[in-house]
């Protein structure tokens, strides 16, 4: 075995894994507070996930509707995380968010305009006033160009194309990571006393997902493998509008900003359908007729929202319904409808959705209506974490962004993911410099350990036989979609848990043509790992949660029970190497919190709480 | 569905070769699907970039029957019937493995800018900008780095003229700080003499290989070579700066 010494070793105060909105951020904070920090990315730097974020992040800056305040943000994304939130995490993120978006225009940032030159915000699902700073329809990407072009002048090291293996460990601490350069196939020790995750979902686990390939629970696997724990793993959002037509673009993202600036809903029979699914819990603040819904989209402040603007789950649901009762659209969807405004209007506000249809579907949406459908989008769920310093219970371990649990609960709204990963990326940075603060000695990277990890990757390189991963990341797919999709039933839910079991024994045979440069199939082969974990997790938590809540629906155990409530689902790979789950009680809730999740929103729009 | 032939280049820096491999084509598909095909069908080790395939990361850049294009935009029902598709890797940067090579000049020319540099906030916290004012910056903005422009362009294609020129990528780059409505920084020196702008003679290939049709040509680099023009060759605009030396470069217009 090769020595330590011969292999390359790079150092750093804290290293960064992943280079989207979270990972991107935490950087820019520890370069900031005089940390030497690195940053890997899987890709190229400036093509993380999050470019394909297209809505807006949320924050109550209150441009545009002046009522608004973070006290009804926080209200907000309680009501739509279904109060399963970690509530100081829901509280710190709304009162943060307004900053950390002002901040990105000191860094570059050009987001649309009001008519009195402010940050203009649009209108969202679950967000009671337009909320989401934006630029048209491809927000993601001007954070992630904004905070890449302002990063790399703070001092942090970018190495690119540099895969993540495993953490390693000194006496329960974190002491760094093994990596490998895909350009070389070669291996990379970062000796490091504080890594941050920022490492996103694993979205790569179903077949029909708006997620890229990168998106295979790297962060998942490898800190239940450290022993840190994940939680609320059972709330997947299926975002209700991905592409259905034609085949290879399943899954792509209609963003929610159509339905925001005036999309509708229709089935087969041209039925408006949103009316009849309405919850009792959203139904004050809902408009009941057409009439009142096109008053609210001219502007009408009266006026309640269209109810093609309830939260994700909910609208994910209904088309659902729509389809399995035959009301569906020629290819199994329903139809989004935009082409009752100005044709410049759409061009102008949605242009990538203008141009995705045209290019992959020859649709025009200025003319014609989308075909829409579920795809699997974004875990709400993840890494648990500490909710103010982003630590997980492993010291030295720190998570921020899609890859960690908390904020959002059982549903998240839309435009809350982007102001997730610049509040608390910020805050994990935060975090790790406090961490190392109060960091006695230097955790050291021992010999053995690298050892192990390397041969856990090489051996399916230098097998004899072995099965192609790709055919096991189909299976993977299927077993997921079929029985842990957005409608789950224990006995399916039972028999997923066993496949999956059946499974694992496959991943730990899959062979990749022996060469390390470049590879995408040894690099599938290492994915399979984490893809594995992240969806046992999964399938653990919606069998343990006995009720319908948010994004996790139970045909057997419907609607929510007070149960539910009481607990989040936690997750933690046992002294034998399986993958326990339990009921984790939850504390109560701050008082004045408690009361302003609950007030009326007459209270908090003058901020009488 | 139908049977199509694909000529893909094989090999790294060393060398390497084309190889056919036959993939089934279903109604919809796209470039980069076929290629997924390939590695799971026929070469496990083929090596691509991409990432979100929805043509907004600029990541899986390669040459489509010679044309420089996105893969997962170029659909199979834009190609003759039995047609044979070619892929390469860009020709412009060197190649690492197959269809991959290395684009790491252009993170480089991109450091060599330099940052952003706001006016402070008004006393109420707040930036204020019409949004007539960024329109042309946001246009810039919308570059999603697929560096096909990059790629077409002659003078960096030419090995002894590349390290003179940014590269349309990043005049337009420039363009966007030079236009933004709240950089301080005089930035015409640096256009003219670390950029090169004078190197750009206008065949708009970068113009039309751009996925984002973002108008670099007319709307960033000309615009930016008047003004290194305007501020270093022209008499009267450099009797008026002499003539009112107390009006400072940085103020923007």
């Amino acid at each position: 075995m090769i020595d330590l010494n011969e292999i390359q070793t790079i150092e750093h105060d804290v290293l960064v894994v992943g280079a989207g909105g979270a990972g991107l951020r935490a950087a820019i904070e520890t370069s900031n507070l005089g940390l030497n920090t690195g940053v890997i990315t899987k890709s190229l730097l400036g093509k993380a996930h999050t470019v394909m974020a297209e809505g807006g992040m949320a924050a109550a800056l209150g441009n545009v509707d002046g009522r608004d305040n973070w006290k009804v943000h926080f209200r907000d994304t309680m009501r739509g995380g279904k109060f399963l939130n970690v509530w100081e995490m829901a509280a710190i993120h709304a009162q943060d968010a307004p900053e950390r978006v002002r901040e990105l225009e000191d860094w570059g940032a050009v987001f649309d305009r009001t008519r009195t030159g402010l940050i203009n915000q649009r209108n969202f699902g679950g967000h009671r006033y337009p909320r989401l700073a934006h630029v048209g329809d491809r927000t993601g990407l001007e954070l992630i160009r904004t905070l890449q072009d302002h990063g790399i002048h703070q001092g942090m090291d970018v190495h690119m194309e540099c895969i993540a293996i495993d953490l390693l460990m000194d006496g329960g601490k974190i002491s760094g990571m093994l990596a490998y350069w895909r350009e070389t196939g070669r291996f990379v020790v970062f000796k490091a006393p504080a890594v941050i995750f920022a490492t996103g979902g694993a979205g790569k686990a179903w077949r029909v997902t708006s997620n890229s390939w990168e998106y295979t629970g790297d962060g998942y696997g490898m800190a239940a493998r450290a022993g840190a724990e994940l939680m609320d793993m059972e709330f997947t959002q299926f975002h209700p509008t991905g592409m259905v037509w034609p085949p290879s673009v399943r899954g792509i993202l209609v963003t929610e900003g159509v339905r925001g600036e005036g999309g509708i809903l229709t089935n087969s029979d041209g039925v408006r359908f949103m009316f009849d699914n309405i919850p009792d819990r959203f139904a004050p603040e809902t408009a009941d007729s057409k009439e009142e819904a096109q008053r609210w989209l001219d502007g009408d402040r009266e006026a309640r929202r269209p109810p093609e603007l309830l939260t994700r789950d909910v609208v994910a649901r209904a088309i659902m319904r729509e389809v399995k009762g035959g009301r569906g659209s020629e290819h199994g969807g329903a139809y989004l409808d935009i082409s009752h405004r100005d044709s410049d209007f759409v061009k102008r506000k949605l242009p990538s959705m203008y141009h995705q249809f045209k290019e992959l579907a020859e649709v025009d949406i200025t003319a014609q209506p989308m075909e829409v459908g579920p795809t699997l989008h974004y875990y709400m769920g993840g890494i648990r974490v500490d909710g103010v310093t982003q630590m997980t219970c492993v010291p030295g371990l720190f998570a921020a962004g899609e890859c960690s649990a908390g904020l959002h609960g059982a549903n998240r709204l839309g435009g809350n993911s982007l102001s997730d990963l610049i509040v608390f990326g910020a805050r994990a940075g935060r975090g790790a410099k406090e961490y190392l603060d109060n960091l006695s000695g230097s955790p050291n990277v021992q010999q053995e350990q690298v050892h192990e990890h390397m041969r856990g990757v090489t051996d399916f390189l230098n097998r004899e036989d072995g099965e192609n991963p790709y055919v096991v990341v189909d299976d993977l797919q299927k077993i997921m979609e079929l029985n842990v999709g957005i409608v789950r039933e224990g006995k399916e839910l039972e028999e997923g848990i066993e496949a999956l079991q059946e499974l694992k024994k496959r991943v730990a045979n899959v062979k990749a043509h022996p060469t390390s440069q470049y590879n995408p199939g040894w690099n599938t082969c290492i994915d399979l790992r984490n893809m594995i974990t992240s969806a046992e997790a999964t399938a653990l938590c919606a069998l343990q949660r006995e009720e319908s809540r948010g994004a996790h629906t139970r045909l057997d155990f419907e609607g929510e029970r007070e149960e539910g409530l009481t607990y989040n689902g936690v997750v933690r790979l046992n002294s034998e190497g399986n993958l326990e789950v339990r009921k984790e009680m939850r504390k109560d809730a701050p008082e004045d919190l408690h009361k302003i999740a609950h007030s009326t929103l007459e209270e908090l729009e003058g901020s009488r709480v | 569905m139908s049977e199509r032939t694909f000529r893909v280049w094989r090999g790294n820096q060393d060398g390497g070769e084309f190889v056919d491999y036959s993939v089934e084509v279903q109604p919809g598909m796209v470039v980069l699907d076929c290629i997924h095909e390939i590695q799971k069908e026929h070469a496990s080790d083929l090596s691509c970039r991409w990432n979100c395939k929805a043509g907004k990361c600029g990541s899986c850049s390669m040459e489509i029957n010679g044309k420089p294009g996105l893969s997962c935009m170029t659909r199979m029902n834009t190609f003759e019937e039995g047609e044979t598709v070619t892929l390469q890797p860009m020709k412009a940067f060197p190649v690492i493995k197959d269809l991959a090579c290395d684009v790491s000049w252009n993170y480089k020319q991109n450091e060599r800018i330099r940052p952003f540099a706001p006016r402070e906030r008004d006393p109420d916290g707040e930036h204020r900008m019409m949004q007539e004012d960024v329109d042309r910056v946001q246009e810039f903005r919308k570059c999603i780095e697929c560096f096909l422009c990059q790629d077409t362009c002659h003078i960096l294609r030419d090995r002894e003229t590349e390290q003179n020129f940014a590269g349309p990528r990043f005049m337009a780059r420039l363009a966007s700080l030079d236009m933004h409505p709240l950089d301080t920084d005089d930035r015409i020196q640096e256009v003219k003499d670390e950029s090169g702008s004078g190197l750009c003679n206008i065949t708009r290939c970068c113009t039309e290989a751009c996925p984002e049709h973002i108008g670099i040509t007319d709307n960033a680099i000309i615009p930016l070579k008047e003004r290194v023009v305007d501020r270093f060759y022209d008499p009267l605009m450099w009797l008026m700066r002499k003539l009112r030396p107390g009006k400072k470069e940085t103020v923007k217009n």
